[in-house]
Parts: C-alpha cells; sequence; structure tokens
C-alpha cells in the first residue's frame, strides 16, 4: 500500500540538545498510525516540523510520494494536514460555526453567508457522525464536544491526513471511547490518523501502526494487533517496565486523619461532599476511587485548607484542623501533591530553587530575619532535584516553566515528601505523566508509607487506585460508599459501588 | 561579535540598549522627512543636558521623579499589579510632603524625614484603595487607579488652595527645614535647581531590589503577583499581599511627588492637567526591564530626552521630535521579544 505520508531521517536540533536523530516516520493511507514516546522524547517536535512550524536540519518530507519543503503552517494546510492541538484553540463566546469558519469565512455580497456555513457543518457532522450541533457556543458544549468542533474544522478544511495530539488527556472515560469511535470512523471514510500519546490502552484499542521514539531516538515501527503492551512500553522506556507495584504488606498503626460528617459545598454552592467519613492510618495508602466530579476535589481542598468545610471536623492527630489557615496545616504535618500542578503545585515564572521552598521560605534555613539566604535555598534545591532525579536544562536555575510535566511534577513531590510530613494528600498525582515517572511516584508514594506516614490517594485512574492503595475508598455523590481491602478488590466490584451500588457483594462470594 | 550578541545571557542589556538605538535611529528618519539635519538635532539634545554644569544639574532634576515613578511602577509589575494610578499617587504625595512642610516647624533633622514620610505615606494610602478593593471585591486596580487619578487631581487643586497664604495659583514656600534644596549641589551646577532628591532616588532603587530580591517578603509577593493560587496553597496571606505590594508602589509614587514639590519647587503648584510622570515611569518601568539598576539608567535616558528638548527647541528642532524618539524607544521596548528573536536567528544564520 502506499504512503501518504513518509518523514524519512529527519533530524532538528536546539540549542544543547537534538530533539530529533534520524526519525523516520511512513504513515500509510487509511490507518490510525501511533507516535509513542516519553515525555520530552520528540513527538511533538516531530510532529511541529511536519506541521511547519520548524524546518528540519536533515532529512526529507514526502507528502502521497512527491517530495515536499513544508515551510510554514499554510504549506500543511494546503497539503490536507490538520492538526488537533491538545489545547484547543477556540474562541468560547463564539458559536460552534463561528469558530469553524474562522479565517475562511463563506462571503455573500460582502457578509458571512452564516447558513451556508451552518448547513455544511451540519452535514459534515452528520457524515462522520460528530453530533454537533452548529449553533451552541463553545463555552456551553462539553470538553468533548469542544475537540470534535477542532475535528470538524480540519475537516471543514477538507484535511486528509489529521494529527491528534494526546487527545485524551482532558476528556472522561466515556469520551475517550467514543473518541475512539469517531477516529475509527474517520479512518473508513478514507482519511489518515497520526495518534500522538504515551497511554499504551489506547494504542492498543484504536491503532494499526506504531512508531516508537526514545530521547530523540527512532527505536521502531511495529505492527499493534501483534505487539503487546508490555513490548511497546519497554521499548519507549528502554528497560523492562513493571505494571504491578511490588511492595510489602501494609502495617496500619494509629489513626492521624480523622474526617466525621464533612460537608464542603462546590463552587456553585451545591453540597459537593455531603456527609463524609473517613480514616486514615499511619503506614498505609488510602485510595479514593470514583468517576470525576463526586466531590473528590472538594474533600482534597477541605483538608488541605484550599477551601472552607461547610461543617463536620477533620482531625489531623486529635486536633480539628477545619478552621485552620493553610500555613498552619502545613506546619502540623500535612504534604500536598495538589491535583492541578500549574494552577496550585508551582509558580511557573520562578526558577526551580525557588519553587522548592515555597512553604518554607520564611524559615531557617532559607530566611533569617526577612532576608532570604540564597545559599541554603540553593543546596536544598541541588540535594533534591539530585535525589529525586529532577531533570531541566539548567539545573536550579530553570524557570520552571521551561520544564517537562513529570519533571515538574517530580519537583513537586520532591518538596512535599521532603517536608517528611505526617500525612501526605496525593491529587491525581500521574495525571498526564509517562511510565517511568509513573513508576517513580508511584514507588515515592509506597517508600513515604513504609516511613509510617498516611499517605490519601486520590485518582481517576483505577488501575492506579487498585495497585497503589492498602485500602480502597470509593467516593459517590460526596459520600464513601464502601471501603474495601485492594487485595480483595475487584475492578467489577468497584465499578458496581462507584456507581452508587453500596454493596454489591464480591464475585463469586455466594 | 556574533557570538556576543546572540548569547541570551547578554540579552538582559542587550536588547533595552537595542532598543534605544532603534530609538533614535527612527528619530532621525524623522528629522530627516521634515528636513533637519539628524546630527544637528542631537547635537542641540546632548548639549541640552552636558553642554554647561547648569544643563546637567537640570537633567538630574528632571531624571529624579521619573526615577521613582519608574520604581512605582516597576514595583507593581513584578508583583502582578499594573498601577496606572502613579500619577495620582504622585499629586497626593506632593501635597502631603508641602503641606507638613509649611504646617508644622521642627528641626531639619526631623523636619526633612518627616516630610519625606508623609509623601510616602500619603502615596501608599491612596494606593491601598485600589488594594483593598481588588483584594477585597476582586475590582480590578487599573480601573480604580484611573479614575483615582482624576480624584487626586481635583481634590489637591483644592486642597492647595485652602493651605494658609496659598493663591489662586500655588502655596507658600516651605519652610526652609523641610526642603531639599542644597546650596552646595546648586552651586556645583552653575546655580540649577538641583537638589538632594537624586540621592533619595538611588536609595530606594536600592531598597527596591532589596525588597524584591533579598527579603521573604519579596518572595511572597513576587509569588502572589504571578501566581495567586500556588501562593496560597503555600499558605501565603494573598489578599494581604497584594494591599502591601499596592502600597510600597503608592509610597515610591508619593516620594516622586515630593521631589518635585520640595525639591524642584519648594511649594505645591495648582496644575491644569496631569503632567505625565506617572505615564512616564511605565515607560522607564519597561526599558529598564522592572529591575532596580535598570530603571535607574532607563530614568536618567528619559530625563535627558525631556530636559533636553527644550534645548533642541532652541537649535530650531521641534521640541516634539524628543517626543517622539521617547516613544519610539518605548516602541521597541515592548517589542523586546522581537528584538531577543532576531538575535538568535543571528546566531544560528552564523552557525
Amino acid at each position: 500500500m502506499e504512503y501518504i505520508i513518509e518523514m524519512l531521517n529527519i533530524r532538528k536540533e536546539f540549542p544543547g540538545i537534538v530533539a530529533n536523530d534520524n526519525i523516520t516516520l511512513r504513515v500509510k493511507k487509511g490507518e490510525i498510525h501511533a507516535l509513542l514516546g516519553e515525555n520530552g522524547a520528540g513527538k511533538s517536535t516531530l510532529m511541529s516540523v511536519l506541521f511547519g512550524l520548524y524546518q528540519p536540519e536533515k532529512g526529507e518530507i514526502k507528502v502521497r510520494g512527491k517530495n515536499v519543503n513544508i515551510s510554514k503552517p499554510n504549506v500543511a494546510n494546503e497539503l490536507g494536514i490538520g492538526m488537533v492541538h491538545q489545547h484547543f484553540k477556540l474562541v468560547h463566546n463564539f458559536t460552534v460555526t463561528e469558530n469553524i469558519i474562522l479565517g475562511q469565512e463563506p462571503i455573500k455580497g460582502g457578509r458571512i453567508d452564516i447558513e451556508k456555513a451552518t448547513r455544511e457543518i451540519e452535514q459534515l457532522s452528520k457524515e462522520y457522525g460528530l453530533e454537533v450541533d452548529p449553533s451552541s457556543k463553545i463555552e456551553d458544549i462539553t470538553v468533548g464536544m469542544q475537540q470534535r468542533v477542532e475535528i470538524l474544522k480540519m475537516l471543514y478544511r477538507n484535511a486528509e491526513i489529521l494529527i491528534f495530539d494526546e487527545p485524551t488527556a482532558a476528556l472522561t472515560p466515556q469520551e475517550i471511547t467514543e473518541l475512539m469511535h469517531i477516529m475509527k470512523r474517520l479512518v473508513e471514510e478514507g482519511k489518515s490518523i497520526i495518534l500522538i500519546t504515551h497511554k499504551l490502552k489506547e494504542i492498543k484499542e484504536a491503532a494499526d501502526q506504531c512508531t516508537i521514539i526514545r530521547r530523540g531516538k527512532y527505536i521502531d515501527t511495529v505492527d499493534v494487533k501483534t505487539t503487546s503492551a508490555d513490548t511497546m512500553a519497554s521499548m519507549m522506556v528502554g528497560r523492562e517496565v513493571n505494571f504491578t507495584v511490588n511492595k510489602d504488606q501494609a502495617d496500619p498503626k494509629d489513626v492521624v486523619l480523622k474526617i466525621s460528617d464533612l460537608v464542603v459545598k462546590d463552587s456553585r454552592g451545591l453540597k459537593a461532599v455531603d456527609g463524609l467519613n473517613l480514616e486514615i492510618r499511619r503506614g498505609e495508602i488510602l485510595g479514593i476511587a470514583g468517576v470525576d466530579g463526586n466531590g473528590q476535589t472538594e474533600l482534597l481542598e477541605a483538608i488541605s485548607g484550599l477551601k472552607e468545610a461547610e461543617s463536620g471536623s477533620i482531625q489531623l492527630l486529635g486536633k480539628d484542623i477545619k478552621k485552620m489557615p493553610i500555613r498552619q496545616r502545613t506546619e502540623l504535618g500535612i504534604g500536598h501533591i495538589p491535583q492541578d500542578r500549574h494552577k496550585h503545585g508551582l509558580i511557573l515564572d520562578f526558577k526551580l530553587a525557588e519553587n522548592m521552598v515555597l512553604q518554607t521560605y520564611y524559615k531557617a534555613p532559607y530566611s533569617k530575619h526577612g532576608i532570604l539566604n540564597e545559599a541554603a535555598i540553593n543546596e536544598k534545591a541541588t540535594k533534591l532535584i539530585e535525589e529525586f532525579d529532577v531533570r531541566s536544562g539548567q539545573g536550579i536555575h530553570t524557570k520552571t516553566r521551561a520544564m517537562s510535566g513529570g519533571n515538574q511534577q517530580k519537583a513537586i513531590i520532591a518538596r512535599e515528601v521532603d517536608r517528611s510530613p505526617e500525612m501526605l494528600i496525593a491529587g491525581q498525582p500521574t495525571r498526564g505523566l509517562d511510565v517511568g515517572a509513573i513508576e517513580f511516584i508511584h514507588r515515592k508514594l509506597i517508600e513515604e508509607r513504609d516511613k509510617g506516614r498516611a499517605v490519601l490517594l486520590v485518582s481517576l485512574e483505577l488501575d492506579e487506585v487498585m495497585n497503589v492503595s492498602d485500602r480502597i475508598a470509593v467516593i459517590f455523590e460526596g459520600r464513601i460508599v464502601g471501603i474495601v481491602d485492594a487485595k480483595d478488590a475487584t475492578e467489577n466490584q468497584l465499578g458496581l459501588m462507584m456507581a452508587g451500588i453500596e454493596d454489591p457483594g464480591k464475585e463469586g462470594d455466594q | 561579535m556574533i557570538k556576543f550578541l546572540s548569547n541570551e545571557k547578554n540579552h538582559v542589556f542587550l536588547v533595552p540598549l537595542i532598543s534605544v538605538l532603534l530609538g533614535f535611529l527612527a528619530g532621525a528618519i524623522i528629522m530627516m522627512i521634515t528636513g533637519i539635519n539628524p546630527a544637528d538635532g542631537y547635537r542641540a539634545l546632548v548639549k541640552g543636558v552636558l553642554g554647561n554644569p547648569r544643563k546637567f544639574g537640570e537633567w538630574i532634576v528632571t531624571a529624579t521623579p521619573l526615577i521613582l515613578t519608574g520604581l512605582a511602577i516597576g514595583f507593581g509589575f513584578r508583583t502582578g499589579l499594573f498601577n496606572i494610578g502613579v500619577e495620582g499617587q504622585l499629586i497626593v504625595g506632593s501635597f502631603a510632603a508641602v503641606a507638613v512642610g509649611i504646617l508644622i516647624e521642627a528641626p531639619r533633622i526631623i523636619h526633612l524625614p518627616l516630610v519625606l514620610i508623609a509623601a510616602a505615606a500619603a502615596g501608599a494610602l491612596w494606593a491601598f484603595i485600589p488594594g483593598f478593593l481588588k483584594a477585597r471585591y476582586r475590582v480590578h486596580e487599573v480601573v480604580v487607579t484611573i479614575m483615582l487619578n482624576y480624584t487626586a487631581l481635583h481634590m489637591i487643586n483644592y486642597a492647595i488652595k485652602a493651605l494658609p497664604g496659598s493663591s489662586m495659583t500655588r502655596t507658600i514656600d516651605i519652610h526652609m527645614s523641610a526642603t531639599l534644596n542644597n546650596a552646595f549641589l546648586s552651586g556645583i551646577t552653575g546655580r540649577s535647581r538641583l537638589h538632594l532628591g537624586i540621592f533619595i532616588a538611588l536609595v530606594m532603587a536600592v531598597v527596591f531590589w532589596y525588597i524584591i530580591e533579598k527579603t521573604s517578603f519579596g518572595y511572597e509577593l513576587r509569588a502572589v503577583g504571578f501566581n495567586p493560587d500556588a501562593s496560597q496553597y503555600a499558605g501565603m496571606r494573598v489578599n494581604r499581599n497584594i494591599v502591601y505590594s499596592m502600597m510600597i508602589s503608592g509610597a515610591f509614587a508619593g516620594l516622586a511627588g515630593a521631589m518635585i514639590s520640595i525639591g524642584t519647587f519648594n511649594y505645591a503648584r495648582v496644575i491644569g492637567a496631569f503632567e505625565g510622570y506617572g505615564m512616564d515611569g511605565i515607560a522607564v518601568a519597561l526599558l529598564g526591564s522592572n529591575s532596580g539598576l535598570g530603571i535607574v539608567i532607563a530614568g536618567f535616558l528619559f530625563g535627558a530626552l525631556k530636559a533636553g528638548s527644550s534645548s533642541m527647541a532652541l537649535a530650531s528642532v521641534p521640541k516634539e521630535i524628543a517626543e517622539i524618539i521617547m516613544a519610539f524607544i518605548v516602541l521597541f521596548a515592548a517589542m523586546n521579544y522581537g528584538i531577543k528573536v532576531l538575535l538568535q536567528r543571528l546566531g544560528k544564520e552564523r552557525k
């Protein structure tokens, strides 16, 4: 079969690093071709070369067998290459139609012919089963729908080759399933897809071929049907990957955190946490499983102090901390790996060293009489980045914004763990990270447990909760519907509990 | 050479420098278009600043308040605030200094610090209003401060006339124990109006740098400015810090006002419209990359353009040329990203 895209021996350098070193990617017409690699492996660079954002130092690009020079994104568009970016580029108070035609408005008598555009978009939407309403505003539709608008945008521009950059990062599990269907449908209609991801599950589910790159180098292109996920994972990471987490039996001791009848309202004033009870002991990892939006965020915020609880009590080592300011909670021994690392976890415009003392900057040795001690801060930061293997361009002097997501997260974990808190709260600590970083973070959480700390893990990934936790509490509509031992838990049982069924009983346990 | 230009470490000073050079180049082109020999124009400008000791003194006099308004704006920028109310805080500060200078009698050693503190406190207090409204009710500081500028202008014009002995246009002179005037400085600069204020401005630039870079307080203010959510997560008191940042910025602006009222003039004047020190401060802070040293240098540069423009007029170069150059420098300084990219590309093409 003919190749629609051939990127041959591409080399792209940036000052100090070779982002793409002799990479070859060949995509056949009508296939879903996955591009797999860890964060920072060079996937985005390669796609930027294809999209005309970067010029390669070496190598050639062929589209439909012809040599092309893609000097800018417009050339890529003309060649029928379109990209769905990870962060959507939509105008929020415009309608779907207005967003799609932006830059290519059909004109009739000097005015935009919005009716014609709407009809065309409706037609396209139907043809590919996207079910998008062209007249609704972007701000009123879900993230999944917004992504479909991005897809429609490309189809409207007659794109033949669609690049999806980490398309599932912001989607719920249901939306992911629907997206997979849409992608298959697109391929059936004759489009070709390049899927950039580091999630093996999605590749197994949707892709035909998979090209793996590691640290800027081409590793292999494999047939997805005949290659196991484990093999692809080890090709991506460069060594054997352990999906199951090795850990000893937990040895729980006295209660560290006790939550009773907690009520927390969300930003709309509705009770997101509604009479929740929970106990976490020293030396155990308690995992909270649940579908997104069942009060997990509000629970974490109430414990950490980011949001005030309505009623009930939160006791840390016997002290009620419900109304305590955040600083006091931190000093009492709460470590918090926040769900949104860019919003809460880091000051991205600070240097890495400055971020490493975000809660301790005012204390000796980092400050004396209100004067910062830069030497002490730098020394601490250097020690932490070595110990936690945080990689960055200019070490502790790197602007945190310039670091990869995985390394940013490692930096937060280093900071929080190093304060040796009594209680470590981890909100989706591995979201968006690659296999290597995930393994590392899981190991650190277990180490903390073994040191006798209490660990609360909230994650939307059921696999993660099941693998890492000792006990699993299932949250549904702001309450804990049940707590099970992680050893005995099954996916089916947890799934039913996540849907609100209190005691489904164990499988085969009649 | 090219290596030097494309090295990112040198961009801190190269980019502003290039902005300035481009600004002068643009000014030269404008002069040529209007039939003036640019060499004549710039000779007049340099003469207007360095031509004799008196002109040199007047240059420093003009630069002094600009450095302080630059620091005021820069402090806001560094802590995530756009304090467009420097103009109003300056007016309030200049009046407070004069009021204390007239109404109170005290020995110089007490009186002079007292008027300066009064000016800084008045500026800080005037800035407290937008700071509080932003912290408490999330009202954007730009809207509040713009309106407070007009409030300050008219309120202070009224207050000036209410002071004992004031005419319709100005107050009486302050007690000499409160003045920044200095016979020695004036003497060595050919009886210019040069006063002690420049030392205060320079000390304040050091204070600015020290607070921002070296103290845990400054660390907190910067953190809140960059990311209030993460600052809250880290246990900082976000709202309180917003108010503090605004007040410190206002204190710098108030001092700038004192430089004019008890340094340049020794009395407060009823003014019909804003004199633009606050707005020029934006340009100074922008060109000085919001750093203490950068603001001092930029303050002297803009001071030179302002002070030298009258000499240009004498050499039959329109005064407005100096303003056009200033505007171009600001324009290029605002395009600093583009200049950086060009410098980097220079390095790449060489390879």
